[in-house]
């Protein structure tokens, strides 16, 4: 039983990095392959404020959107200017940047070995020790998620992130200042993938930086895309197959360490065919 | 009669090139003014440096007396201007009534983020349509309507903000006759409600029959203007333009 409370749990935590990146990349347009760093960031707040500053988690995850908002507008300032591949580009240097940094700043990341000892949240005077305790807070902060996604989409707003997807330049002439909502859509997203890390530092109890790379923010594409871009339920069912389909190859009879390659492969190549076959993906409307 | 814009000795230059050549004109409150030219002319840019499309080089430029040394495409809506493409530029995996919408809705961000269309919108939104003859395909995707069907929900969206001051980039391009009429209405309604209409055009024909100012451009220049069918005659016009 613990194991299906575990998969629902990393389920709940890519379903969260699922919808941030939906909102970033198919509700806006903007094709960021930032979103492990952000996710990353999230999870350091939540390693130094237990281990260095023995704060409870609790704290870290309202700390984290907060700590990750405020980086995400410096950064957004600058690459709100940039489109397309530019962004892209533009992203994915800052997540190289993030992992130099954890990897190297070993006083505060912990270096290569990371930070272990992160502590279990603890509320209303109980620690979520277990997976079937901790699965009640991983789905509430999907939910929140889920809710924020869903009222941002259907607002005024989340029409104009469309329109900015579609053409930036002719929606300027309408009078919207495009770059301060490609700045707000950035930043809304950043902050909700911290919550993901915050949950997974707590939920594992040990993070280093191998488990922020190119790979994770490849995932998230992934599973937007596979879903289908610019829908919430899209988001939701692309982490949802994009973990269990890897963790099927446990009952077909592979070995841990083939299953572990298997997972990249599998990744791929549902990539591929979806781009050749439903490039929709699942409940999409849009193309990339 | 006010003059709504004013040029004065606009300059525009890519790589080296004058696309619009020391250019000073004005055009009027309330009346359609043509602007006709060879390709290459500069008529689509002077539309691209008075949306704020482009930045311009030397010159200056007059909103209703206003100087205003930097136009940004934000500021449209503050100086009531509007205006379509030569290229087609819809939202296009967006409804037709969300193309209206996202014109008719909040601005600021903060206040866009809590605010959800009403009935307001909505109705505001169909009048629009109605307007157009788009109702019918209120809900069908802006890239699955036809050519002619897209140049109609542009000009819709121009409907939309109540734009007083409205540039049309070749509006008529590739349209059947039914549709050039009803583009042509389009347009002679919005002269009677005092709008300024900026329409850069080929046909002769349509500009002779709906401008009241006509504005020749070569070469970035200002070739002539005047009454359309006294500018059409000159004898420069006819053989940069008509090549006759």
């Amino acid at each position: 039983m613990d194991y299906i409370f575990h998969i629902a749990i990393i389920v709940s935590i890519y379903g969260i990095l699922a919808l941030a990146q939906n909102l970033v990349m198919g509700e806006t347009g903007l094709l960021t392959i930032a979103g492990a760093a952000f996710y990353g960031i999230g999870a350091y707040v939540a390693g130094i404020f237990s281990t260095s500053l023995g704060l409870n988690i609790t704290i870290a995850l309202v700390a984290a959107p907060l700590i990750t908002a405020v980086i995400a507008m410096i950064l957004g300032t600058s690459f709100a200017r940039f489109r397309d591949d530019y962004f892209l580009l533009a992203t994915l240097g800052f997540l190289m940047i993030f992992n130099t940094v954890a990897k190297n700043w070993t006083s505060l990341t912990g270096g290569s070995l990371g930070i272990a000892g992160i502590s279990k949240p603890h509320m209303f005077g109980i620690t979520l020790l277990t997976p079937e305790s901790f699965i009640w807070l991983a789905v509430f902060v999907l939910l929140i998620v889920a809710i924020i996604c869903y009222f941002i989409s259907r607002s005024s707003f989340g029409r104009a992130l469309n329109a900015i997807r579609e053409d930036e330049e002719a929606l300027k002439i309408f009078g919207y200042k495009v770059s301060t909502y490609k700045l707000a859509s950035f930043t809304i997203g950043a902050s909700l993938s911290s919550l993901a890390g915050v949950l997974f530092a707590s939920y594992l109890t040990f993070i280093d930086p191998t488990l922020f790379t190119v790979n994770e923010s490849i995932l998230l594409w992934a599973m937007i895309i596979l879903g289908g871009i610019a829908t919430n339920r899209g988001a939701l069912m692309g982490a949802l197959l994009l973990i269990l389909i890897p963790e099927s190859l446990r009952f077909i009879g592979f070995p841990d360490e083939i299953s572990g390659l298997m997972r990249q492969c599998i990744y791929g190549l549902i990539l591929i065919f979806l781009m050749l076959y439903r490039p929709k993906g699942i409940f999409g409307k849009y193309n990339l | 009669m006010k003059q709504v814009i004013e040029t004065k000795g606009l300059i525009k230059f890519f790589d080296g090139i004058h696309a619009v050549d020391n250019l000073s004109l004005s055009i009027e409150e309330g009346k359609i003014t043509g602007i006709v030219g060879p390709n290459g002319s500069g008529k689509t840019t002077l539309i691209n440096i008075l949306s704020g499309f482009y930045n311009y080089d030397k010159g200056e430029i007059f909103f209703s007396g206003a100087k205003r040394k930097k136009i940004l495409p934000w500021e449209n809506k503050i100086y009531g201007t509007g205006r379509t493409f030569q290229q087609i530029r819809l939202f296009n995996q967006m409804k037709v009534i969300d193309n209206i919408l996202v014109v008719l809705t909040e601005r600021n961000p903060f206040f866009a983020l809590f605010e959800r269309h009403g009935e307001y919108h909505i109705k505001c939104a169909e009048d629009v349509l109605k307007k157009v003859g788009l109702y019918e395909k209120r809900g069908s995707y802006a890239k699955d309507l036809s050519y002619g069907q897209q140049k109609l929900l542009e000009i819709g969206r121009i409907l939309a903000i109540k734009a007083d001051i409205i540039f049309l980039d070749e509006p008529f391009a590739g349209l059947f006759p039914e549709m050039i009429k009803r583009i042509e209405n389009i347009i002679r309604e919005l002269k009677n409600e005092n709008k300024t209409v900026i329409l850069v055009e080929h046909n002769m024909n349509i500009i002779r029959e709906l401008c009241d100012h006509l504005i020749v451009m070569d070469a970035g220049k200002l070739l002539a203007e005047g009454r359309p069918e006294k500018v059409l005659s000159e004898r420069a016009v006819l053989e940069a333009y008509l090549g006759e």
